[in-house]
């Protein structure tokens, strides 16, 4: 696979910080008009990369926070149509690459190529689907490919090496890396297993590499600084919406680095 | 299987990642197994030696007079240890699960006989034992949390989304994922990631091998037609296998209707014409959903047969004109059940009452020389209380109010 224009603009990033930071939101939670004040603050805040998560009634690899935001998105009434019309109204007010989230029968039911075309036309750079190996969307990787959308993949610690170098070959812009088992939202430790963990990811892929799962704070970031390349904070900004209003974003996201 | 995992196009393994490895070993496991002829033979030893199979068979005299058609059998899987086909497909498990050297296991369970029958086996097997059950379940289901809980099993009560079997199952993925190296994830259905839906079909083939043996010593020859009822599918897999290969044996499944078709309150998948095909909990199949992908509630009096998908095998079937769907409403169940309490003295589950309501309409039209065999998928006795509260059985209502006010005071 070419080199993605994701890739590329990470790497940009990459030569004037020593960690990128992805940060993540539910699309609808908990509104559209929420999203784009905490959107707008984490730009303004020097985030590097965004992912939004289109909301799915069952998020099998979300903890606790991101379900109930799911949950809750749906309750209120969001459709995947708003999702994408949100996403063409944000890509092109900010200079960093957005992304989608989200599990694939949003992606199967809308049709896969309407939903490719849609998410070139909304400016959208790449794809996290956590329920679909490369073994299952052959179709999927293809428009990928044609659409010149970023098919994200995931590495987690149960992977093997030869696993590893296999999805390296079928992603592009980043892996993601799971810092640990389980699902998101719970707490991650950085100690030996992670370090050599992360020397394996690192040997099976010549892609930058992103580190999610339980990543809360200024001193998580710095544990994985300079193991990894990007830091991906997921659940802890929706609590801190919830508990704080958006208006605590901007200063937590300019502490973290 | 066309592809890896497939019935046509239907099933696939749509997993995270953290799970790939996990399931390899699994696969293996599974094909070991069915490789080897000692593993099956150790299968029914155990069978036979816990769970008193084979189950008989009975000839339903009393029915077949009073609809003066076919003679009418009954596939006795209420007659299994836990008083389910539930038990098939988890002892079976268990000898993998052992074979694989984990030591703890999680369920999701609906009506509560899936979740007792993998605490009992964990309390067998001497493997730690959670339960995921819906908060709606829990409340309907009480009696089997009472023992799940006494044989050693910690019950979670799942208050996310619908807070029925599909939540649980969730639930149960999410464990899984945390918990992956020590633990596995006993799947109570045909449903789910590959290898789940061929593997527990494969234990659940244990009814239909019986039930072939049995209509043919007794009536001589095979069925004009096999019912079960279908939830995720697993019971209807395990009879019909018996008779996949002779065309001329009917299969038909029988889904929740609910409070009808078109009431929008249904589990209907396979009949009806509100689901189409989707892919969530880590299959492909058809899906009640609605046009953005979110899956629906879904409604029926029996707990068991509550849920958004059906086993991919079972869409295939479907596809291919082999297995014909029906569906039962609440109120036909009702009626089908005390029928066959007062004429046979026979408890079906509500789940397996669906079956016995699509027999009772076709068993008058066939002819006195044929058979059917309704497959009585589990015993009607754990849902006292859902069944004397449909009833409104007057006794049963003043023995609870009179309990109420004993533990009140």
């Amino acid at each position: 696979m070419t080199t993605s224009s994701l890739e590329t603009t990470l790497r940009e990033r990459l030569q004037h910080r020593q960690i990128l930071l992805m940060t993540h939101l539910v699309l609808g939670y908990p509104s559209f008009a929420v999203n784009r004040q905490v959107v707008a603050a984490m730009a303004d805040n020097g985030v590097d990369c965004i992912e939004m998560q289109i909301p799915f009634s069952e998020p099998m690899a979300d903890g606790p926070v991101i379900l109930r935001a799911n949950q809750e998105s749906l309750a209120a009434g969001t459709t995947v149509h708003e999702c994408l019309e949100f996403a063409a109204s944000i890509t092109s007010r900010y200079p960093i690459p957005f992304l989608f989230m989200t599990y694939y029968n949003i992606i199967f039911k809308f049709g896969e190529e309407r939903f490719f075309a849609e998410c070139q036309r909304a400016g959208v750079q790449g794809l996290i689907i956590p329920d679909l190996p490369p073994e299952m969307g052959e179709t999927f990787f293809q428009l990928a490919e044609a659409r010149h959308l970023a098919p994200i993949l995931i590495f987690a610690p149960t992977s093997s090496d030869s696993r590893m170098a296999e999805l390296s070959r079928r992603a592009a812009g980043f892996i993601y890396c799971t810092a640990r088992r389980g699902v998101t939202g719970r707490q991650s430790e950085f100690g030996h297993d992670f370090t050599s963990y992360l020397g394996r990811c690192r040997r099976a892929t010549s892609l930058p590499l992103a580190v999610g799962f339980g990543i809360r704070e200024r001193a998580d970031v710095a544990a994985i600084t300079g193991l990894a390349d990007m830091a991906v904070i997921g659940s802890r900004t929706i609590q801190l919406v919830d508990e704080k209003g958006p208006e605590a974003v901007g200063p937590f996201i300019a502490g973290l680095r | 299987m066309s592809k890896v995992g497939f019935f046509g196009r239907w099933g696939g393994a749509y997993i995270p990642e953290v799970l790939h490895t996990t399931f390899n070993e699994l696969q293996s496991a599974f094909r070991a197994a069915q490789a080897d002829p000692g593993f099956w033979q150790e299968y029914t030893a155990l069978m036979a030696g816990y769970s008193g199979r084979p189950t008989p068979l009975s000839f339903a005299e009393n029915l077949s007079r009073h609809f003066a058609g076919a003679q009418i059998y009954i596939k006795r899987e209420d007659l299994n240890h836990t008083g389910a086909h539930k038990a098939n497909n988890v002892l079976g498990q268990g000898l993998l699960v052992r074979k694989m050297g984990k030591k703890r296991v999680i369920a999701e369970t609906g009506a509560g006989q899936h979740g007792v029958a993998t605490a009992t086996m964990a309390a067998k097997f001497g493997f730690d034992c959670t339960i995921y059950m819906g908060e709606v379940d829990v409340q309907r289901q009480r009696p089997n949390v009472f023992w799940m809980e006494k044989m050693g099993a910690t019950v979670v009560p799942v208050r996310d989304g619908s807070r029925t079997l599909k939540d649980a199952i969730n639930e149960a993925f999410r464990d899984w994922v945390t918990n992956v190296d020590t633990t596995h994830y006993v799947l109570g259905t045909a449903c789910g990631p590959a290898p789940f839906p061929e593997m527990v079909a494969w234990f659940q083939s244990i009814i239909g091998r019986e039930a072939r043996e049995q209509i043919l010593a007794s009536h001589g020859r095979l069925p004009a037609a096999v019912y079960a009822c279908v939830g995720g599918g697993s019971n209807a897999l395990g009879v019909f296998q018996g008779f996949l290969d002779q065309p001329e044996v009917q299969l038909v499944g029988v889904e929740a209707g609910g409070m009808g078709l078109d009431s929008g309150r249904h589990a209907a998948r396979l009949c009806g014409h509100d689901a189409s095909a989707g892919v969530a909990q880590g299959y492909k199949t058809m899906f009640l959903q609605n046009d953005d992908g979110q899956m629906l509630e879904t409604h029926s009096v029996a707990a068991g047969l509550d849920y958004v998908g059906v086993s991919p095998i079972l869409s295939h079937l479907r596809d291919e004109g082999r297995v014909r769907f029906a569906a039962a409403t609440d109120a036909e169940v009702m009626a089908a059940l005390e029928l066959t309490m007062r004429l046979e003295g026979i408890i079906p589950a509500l789940e397996s009452a669906h079956a016995f309501v699509q027999a009772y309409k076709e068993a008058p039209q066939l002819a006195p020389d044929q058979a059917i065999i309704i497959n009585q998928s589990g015993r009607g006795d754990k849902d006292i209380f859902t069944i004397a509260h449909a009833l409104q059985d007057p006794s049963w209502r003043e023995f609870i109010i009179a309990r109420g006010r004993e533990y009140a005071g």
